[in-house]
């Protein structure tokens, strides 16, 4: 027992057994593993930067929107010939509006009234949405009538195409959409400034449309909007119970572990099956009416409350327990340990967790097909029961239009949900900074 | 006979809990981590006004035992107390006993200072506001003051008791703790080896400390520190595998145990 044992490295003339085997080969392992890291990294920004600037370059034009601005003489033989109005006011809202703006478009260009190849081709450069520009000034002031005012009209969707050079001009003029006559008025009203670019409000205020210049996503955005507003008021306070129950109240057995599981595996069940669900229950089942936002937001809801369950456990779990033990030694109850410090402690990764579900739900399009959200709306909703859709749809929509015009309002469209998403991410950064405490 | 025996014990017993010298009385306790045992039949009592230390090996339960004096073991799942332990002959672990009131009279400060993320003010405040101890602002203020100045700490946070507790040193922060458990007014402070995460500096203040309060507390800590354990402690107790080995004056026990193990454990020859 008392034997000394002696370590042989410290025999004396022994030699020291050598330290820098592999050393080089280690170092190139590491030297190889950051070149890795880095060309991954690169890979993704290379990608990242491709579909930005993909959707950029092809979408910044949709906030752009040409008009023309003409005098338009708001005259009594056209708008009410018969002088009916005071009787009638149907006659405002009927009456022939398209022809006031032909006719101020054929005054700035000098085309003959009785030219009436020369006129539909006129009546062809401006949209169908000035009808509903002119109605809406005359209804809502009855004395413009008789008068001349300077009005900027939306021009055709065609028109704006060709003027933002997006129509190739160079192929015959039976294979385009637009006349060379029409493109030689067109650079003939821009040389006098009356064509000109100006800021599309249309696009975020307008609901559906065929005609692309007057299409908006604003039926979407307020779809969107009610959408993420059900989910926020339904998911947070669901998922945040479930999991404060889960993990500090329920006891550790083989059901709840079987709930985990399934929880775990909800939040990687295929977004279209959430559809079908809602569909079959939400429509069905329980009769809400279709493409309502009310339904889409309870579909986003039963897909968004896995993601901030975990998310919710996670932040639950990462409060140390000396805090609790701490709260509990002062005799506090369970319900106040948990409601006075673990969930403050908690919140920022919970907020995270809610953000990044919101966003995840505001960009899903699979399960609102199927409650019929792709529809043509194009009245504004009041409530989240009347019909909608919502932005990722509205996107679908219009990648399927055939004219060039929709190319563009699709990207920009893109870039909408892209800046709201920025928007969401950098909340829930910032509501991390703001709520992170040491411990 | 045997019978008349057991109920002379029995009620030799019984008058030893109602003896108020003792403050808390520890009989036949045993402990149980589901299958595992980790505590065989310990008797133990703590004396009132008097600081108790508890030593002995890593492993060998005197934190388990420890953490049944105010039912802190509740909070492990499958953690199951037999025997009995009574406070001014109270069962503890009677269903008539409300743990959070418990907690309130048995205070704890633990081996890892762990102040609240708050403002130093709103951790003293806290245990006074949630069992409703002050009636005003001016009632919180002069129990956080009194408070930290018990815990020697009012000198060196009075100008900033908005500062964050978690911004002062180790030693502050455990003075911090031990402010906290104070000011809920408890009669029994139990401390799970309260210096092993201070320097040496910090430590004196702690041990200081403990010595103040002694006589208005009861104190039971549990330390690693042999020195430390005949630094502040009348009585010890030595636990080993489970066992109450011995429990004796402290003097007696670091010149001349009853226990051999005892002897062995203090000398440094096992643990």
């Amino acid at each position: 027992m008392s034997q000394v044992v002696t370590p042989t490295a410290t025999v004396p003339g022994a030699r020291t057994p050598r330290r820098d085997i592999g050393l080089k080969k280690r170092y190139a392992a590491e030297r190889r593993f950051r070149a890795y890291g880095i060309a991954a990294l690169s890979f993704g920004l290379i990608f990242l930067f491709v579909l930005l600037w993909s959707v950029v370059s092809k979408g910044y034009t949709a906030f752009q929107q040409t008009g023309v601005t003409l005098a338009v003489e708001f005259s009594e033989k056209i708008i009410d010939p018969q002088n009916q109005r005071a009787s009638n006011p149907q006659v405002l809202l009927t009456a022939n509006y398209p022809v006031l703006a032909r006719n101020a478009l054929a005054n700035a260009l000098g085309v003959a009234q009785n030219d009436r190849a020369k006129q539909k081709e006129l009546g062809q450069m401006l949209s169908d949405g000035v009808r509903s520009q002119l109605r809406d000034m005359v209804v809502a002031d009855p004395s413009i009538i008789g008068k001349t005012k300077t009005v900027t009209l939306l021009a055709a969707g065609d028109i704006d195409s060709a003027f933002k050079g997006q129509i190739n001009l160079s192929v015959p003029q039976e294979n385009r959409k637009v006349s060379d006559q029409q493109v030689g008025w067109m650079n003939k009203l821009a040389e006098a400034g009356a064509l000109a670019k100006h800021f599309n409000t249309g696009i975020f205020f307008n609901g559906a449309s065929s005609r692309p210049e007057a299409a908006g996503v604003g039926v979407a955005l307020i779809g969107s909007f009610y959408m993420m507003l059900i989910v926020l008021v339904l998911s947070l306070p669901i998922g945040v119970a479930a999991s404060i129950y889960l993990e500090e109240f329920a006891p550790k057995n083989r059901f709840t572990d079987l709930i985990e599981v399934n929880i775990n595996n909800l939040a990687a069940v295929p977004s279209i099956v959430y559809g079908l669900l809602g569909l079959a229950v939400f429509i069905n089942f329980m009769g809400l009416p279709r493409s309502a936002s009310l339904v889409g937001g309870f579909v986003l809801t039963l897909m968004t409350l896995p993601t901030i369950i975990i998310a919710t456990r996670a932040a639950l779990k990462a409060v140390p327990p000396s805090i609790r033990a701490a709260a509990l030694g002062l005799g506090a109850s369970k319900m106040q340990t948990i409601f006075h410090h673990v969930l403050p402690l908690a919140m920022p990764g919970i907020l995270t967790g809610t953000i990044i579900g919101l966003a995840h739900a505001l960009g899903e399009t699979a399960p609102l097909l199927l409650i019929g959200m792709v529809a043509f709306v194009a009245n504004f909703p009041t409530t989240p029961m009347d019909p909608s859709t919502a932005l990722p749809v509205q996107i679908y929509m219009w990648a399927n239009e055939a004219e060039r015009a929709f190319v563009e309002r699709t990207s920009g469209a893109i870039i909408i949900l892209l800046l709201f998403l920025i928007v969401m991410n950098v909340g829930a950064i910032l509501l991390r900074r703001r709520f992170e405490r040491r411990w | 006979m045997n019978m008349m025996t057991e109920a002379a014990v029995e009620k030799a017993l019984d008058q030893r809990m109602n003896d108020l010298s003792y403050k808390m009385i520890g009989k036949d306790v045993s402990v149980y981590y589901g299958e595992k045992r980790a505590l065989f039949d310990v008797n133990l009592n703590v004396r009132q006004n008097t600081v108790t230390a508890l030593i002995g090996p890593s492993g060998c339960g005197k934190s388990t035992f420890l953490r049944t004096l105010n039912r802190m073991n509740d909070t492990i799942d499958n953690c199951r107390v037999t025997g009995r332990i009574t406070l001014d002959g109270d069962d503890i672990y009677d269903p008539s006993i409300d743990v959070v009131e418990l907690r309130a009279r048995v205070g704890m400060v633990f081996q890892k200072p762990n102040p609240f993320p708050k403002s130093i003010y709103e951790n003293i405040s806290y245990g006074p506001r949630i069992h409703g101890l002050a009636r005003s602002k001016a009632d919180m203020d002069q129990i956080v003051e009194a408070s930290l100045q018990r815990a020697g700490l009012w000198n060196e946070v009075k100008d900033r008791l908005q500062e964050s507790g978690t911004g002062l040193s180790g030693g502050q922060q455990q003075r911090l703790c031990i402010a906290r458990a104070i000011a809920v007014s408890p009669e029994v402070i139990l401390m799970d080896e309260p210096c092993s995460a201070l320097d040496p500096i910090a430590t004196a203040k702690v041990e200081e400390l403990i010595h103040e309060l002694r006589s208005n507390y009861t104190i039971v800590i549990v330390t690693h520190s042999m020195q430390q354990a005949a630094r502040v402690s009348q009585r010890t107790a030595m636990f080993h595998l489970g066992q109450l080995v011995e429990e004796n004056d402290t003097d007696k026990m670091f010149t001349n145990p009853d226990d051999q193990r005892t002897q062995d454990y203090i000398m440094g020859r096992f643990g």
